[in-house]
């Protein structure tokens, strides 16, 4: 999706500068929400606002150009939504229409599995840095023990920084699932613990 | 509450505390709709994934739309995608409008820190309750395929990087044979 929408905005339409672009990525990362919804509202908003001729007509006047962009990113998300939307509600319709002819049954059987599959390959590819390409210096266990990175911060860089990050995800996963926790709640707590660990601890 | 309010409330909601995308968001979606309104089972719910992970769109909007359409239809459909996008239109059009420099801020990069592994862990929570619903248990009894093919999904994606949609295409052919080769023996 991410690269797809970089394609058309960044090197065809050249609406905005490839740095502008990964900065829609950052933020669109780490603000609430579907990725695609929050990429397409922040192109919509920039490429107008960067647009000559829209700054020509209303680049006097902030207001007037700002209002142009939240008219751009409105357009840009409801372009993104509709087809996919009516695609949907046919396929909801067939679906619960054929409920339980044999052929969809079965298809649902096979595919329940092959979807927990995929949520198992979410989690393993956000926890772990291992793809076939580097499998083989994997076998060495240097890098990082196999854990991502990026969510989990480098041992070698800041041993108690990556500990701390392994304690959270355990504690979260196990609060979560025997004691019920609100996931916001448990969400705003590691927002305060990461703040108070790396930023003013500096780990 | 009318049903669509009641749909559009519940989505902003998932909307408006998942970050990291489309697969953060089942988990709190699962607990909303599934255990906290009872909308859906959990059969049906682990359906409405598989076949939004294989059509084209946002992963969350899809799933908003099809639940949307099943408890109300239309109109249902489009309270539960409007409540999906309304958090992440008010919030980047602030931060695009506001301040652009977010992303380099210390506190929010540290905030992040934090927020990371978390969100790995809540990641990995519906894999647990799913799997039941999917029948993977069942290896117990003897029925190995499911569990089978739920490991050689994963390491699949995992390992060697196929696209989810192949996945739930392959699948779902795999499921038509198994139809018909099912109704011949009969």
């Amino acid at each position: 999706m991410i690269s797809f929408i970089q394609s058309e905005v960044v090197s065809g339409q050249k609406w905005m500068t490839e740095s502008e672009f990964t900065d829609i990525v950052a933020i669109s990362q780490m603000t609430p929400g579907p990725i695609g919804i929050n990429a397409a509202t922040y192109c919509g908003y920039t490429s107008v606002v960067n647009d000559p001729s829209m700054i020509e007509s209303f680049g006097d006047t902030p207001m007037m150009l700002g209002f142009m962009g939240v008219l751009g990113a409105i357009i840009a998300t409801a372009s993104v939504i509709w087809l996919p939307f009516i695609v949907m509600i046919l396929i909801s319709k067939i679906i619960l229409r054929y409920k339980n002819h044999i052929i969809t049954t079965s298809i649902f059987e096979t595919l329940r599995p092959a979807v927990v599959g995929l949520l198992v390959s979410a989690s393993l590819c956000l926890l772990t840095d291992i793809n076939i390409d580097n499998i083989g210096n994997l076998l060495k266990i240097e890098d990082n023990f196999g854990i991502s990175i990026d969510n989990f911060g480098s041992a070698e860089k800041s041993p108690i920084g990556f500990a701390l990050s392994i304690a959270i995800f355990l504690i979260v996963l196990v609060g979560t699932k025997r004691f019920k926790w609100g996931m916001i709640y448990s969400l705003l707590a590691c927002a305060a613990i990461g703040i108070l660990a790396f930023g003013v601890l500096g780990l | 509450m009318s049903i669509n309010k009641e749909l559009y409330v519940t989505f902003l909601k998932i909307g408006g505390f998942t970050l990291g995308g489309g697969m953060a968001m089942l988990p709190v979606m699962e607990k909303e709709v599934v255990d906290k309104n009872r909308w859906i089972g959990k059969r049906d719910f682990l359906d409405i994934v598989a076949v939004s992970q294989a059509t084209p769109g946002i992963f969350a909007v899809d799933m908003a739309s099809h639940i949307g359409y099943k408890i109300n239809g239309i109109r249902g459909a489009i309270a539960a995608s409007l409540g999906t996008i309304t958090p992440s239109l008010v919030i980047i059009l602030a931060i695009a409008i506001c301040f652009t420099t977010i992303k380099d801020n210390y506190w929010v990069e540290a905030a992040f820190k934090g927020l990371r592994p978390a969100v790995v862990a809540l990641i990995t929570l519906p894999m647990f309750t799913m799997g039941r619903n999917a029948g993977i248990g069942k290896w117990r009894a003897g029925v190995v395929w499911p569990l089978l093919l739920t490991v050689i999904s994963a390491v699949l994606i995992w390992l060697f990087g196929v696209s989810p949609a192949w996945i739930i295409i392959g699948a779902a052919t795999l499921g038509v044979i198994r139809a018909v080769v099912k109704s011949s023996k009969k």
